[in-house]
């Protein structure tokens, strides 16, 4: 047995291996505690940072992947509400030019009807104006053709009706002629 | 010429307990016998193999750190977990060293030049079991309070009075006295017993050799066994050292447990 080369067995017999030896009783003890210490000092709190470390890596990440999630969502619910505002201001915008035209277009319409009726009293006027000029000049001229015509007849013999109706005619193509 | 080749030689001493009496290697103080140097040794292997693989503590482990966190994350969760509960973290350290402590000690067991298990000493599993009983007794009078604790123990609760009459001694005597003999036992009752069975097979071989020429041949299949043994011994000895932490375990449970 090798344990017997270095280590000689004692030659004292009979001491019963149930019977502890005290001394080995305090080894074991003061062994033990300085393993202990050593162990709960330098060994599991390194071992428990390195567990901690890898559980915060593992749930870090996956908490993190969560934090853009949602930080994404976040932001595609802000752009629809943008884009739910901006449809809802170019729809009132929209809205608001339709009634605007329609005030204008009334207004132009009215207008319009202003000008029109303007402009229809005016020639109208201009036209009772003219025809009152043309009426007066007529009038004028209808008296001086009378006269006229009335000297012409009184200057030809005035003996049948014939050359009555005759002088008259001629008359009439005189004036015609003339104007 | 027949006697010559089985002749036993008449000089052959079974191994017996004073195979595991040690004179000091130097001086003559107990403090240098072999058990308790190698006692000391464990302590320098077992302190160093887990300081320096838990030193670096990183999210990818070296190989080193893997090997040593993978024994500290089963006793952790096998026997600190699973088996305390939730105020399981501070008992860690304790079950943690009790574990390497025994099973390197074991160990010595049939590492080669070693070769002793230095819990086949009695002395050593009691300074180891010291441990135990005072941490148990410790955490459950500090949890329950002395009175309560004495009282769970001596009377427990949901039992007809007249079986208190045995039950009580039977538990104080469990509690006081049986735990701590059948923990510091067990180990050194199994590691003396798997030693001796080694040295059987190996003083055996090494007798044959001196012998007749047949049985010079025979003690091959002497050293064999002890190999053989050797691997078996490997399985005890790391199953003793998880028996009696996971013992420990269990009466810290027990004390933490509301009711015995």
């Amino acid at each position: 047995m090798l344990s017997k080369i270095g280590f000689l067995a004692s030659a004292e017999v009979g001491a019963s291996p149930v019977i502890p030896k005290p001394a080995e009783i305090i080894v074991g003890f003061v062994a033990f505690g300085i393993l202990f210490l050593l162990i709960r000092a330098r060994a599991v709190p390194r071992f428990e940072k390195a567990y901690k470390d890898r559980t915060e890596a593992i749930e870090g990440g996956l908490e993190r992947a969560e934090i853009a999630q949602r930080e994404a969502a976040a932001a595609l619910q802000m752009y629809k509400a943008q884009l739910a505002d901006a449809r809802g201001e170019a729809a009132k915008l929209r809205e608001e030019a339709r009634a605007e035209g329609s005030v204008i277009l009334e207004q132009m319409r009215t207008t319009a009807q202003e000008e029109a009726m303007r402009i229809t009293a005016s020639a109208r006027a201009s036209i009772d104006a003219e025809r009152q000029a043309a009426f007066n000049s007529l009038l004028n001229e209808v008296g001086a053709l009378a006269t006229e015509l009335a000297s012409r007849i009184v200057g030809e013999s005035l003996d049948d009706a014939a050359r009555q109706s005759r002088v008259v005619e001629r008359f009439l193509a005189d004036v015609e002629k003339s104007q | 010429m027949r006697g010559l080749w089985i002749q036993a030689n008449p000089g052959f001493v079974p191994p017996s307990s004073a195979d595991f009496d040690f004179q000091p290697i130097f001086g003559d103080s107990i403090l240098f016998t072999k058990p308790v140097l190698l006692v000391f040794l464990s302590v320098i292997l077992a302190g160093s193999f887990f300081t320096l693989s838990a030193r670096k503590a990183a999210i990818v482990p070296s190989k080193l750190q893997f090997a040593g966190e993978s024994i500290y994350t089963f006793i952790r969760n096998e026997l600190g977990r699973d088996v305390i509960g939730p105020e399981f973290m501070r008992f860690v350290p304790f079950l943690f060293s009790l574990f390497i402590f025994i099973l390197t000690n074991n160990v010595f067991g049939i590492v080669p030049l070693l070769q002793f298990p230095t819990m086949s000493h009695i002395g050593f599993p009691i300074g180891v079991t010291i441990f135990s009983y005072v941490t148990y007794h410790y955490v459950a009078i500090k949890k329950h309070g002395l009175g309560k604790y004495v009282k769970d123990i001596c009377f427990m609760p949901g039992i007809p009075k007249p079986v208190y009459l045995i039950l009580t001694p039977v538990e104080l005597l469990t509690y006081l006295v049986t735990r701590p003999l059948t923990l510091s036992m067990r180990l050194f009752a199994n590691m003396f017993a798997g030693h001796l069975l080694l040295l059987v097979f190996t003083l055996g071989g090494e007798y044959l050799l001196t012998s007749g020429l047949i049985l010079k041949f025979l003690s091959l299949f002497s050293f064999s066994f002890a190999i053989g043994l050797s691997f078996f011994e490997l399985g005890i000895q790391a199953l003793q050292a998880y028996i009696f932490t996971l013992l420990t375990a269990l009466y810290i449970a027990g004390a933490l447990a509301d009711e015995h």
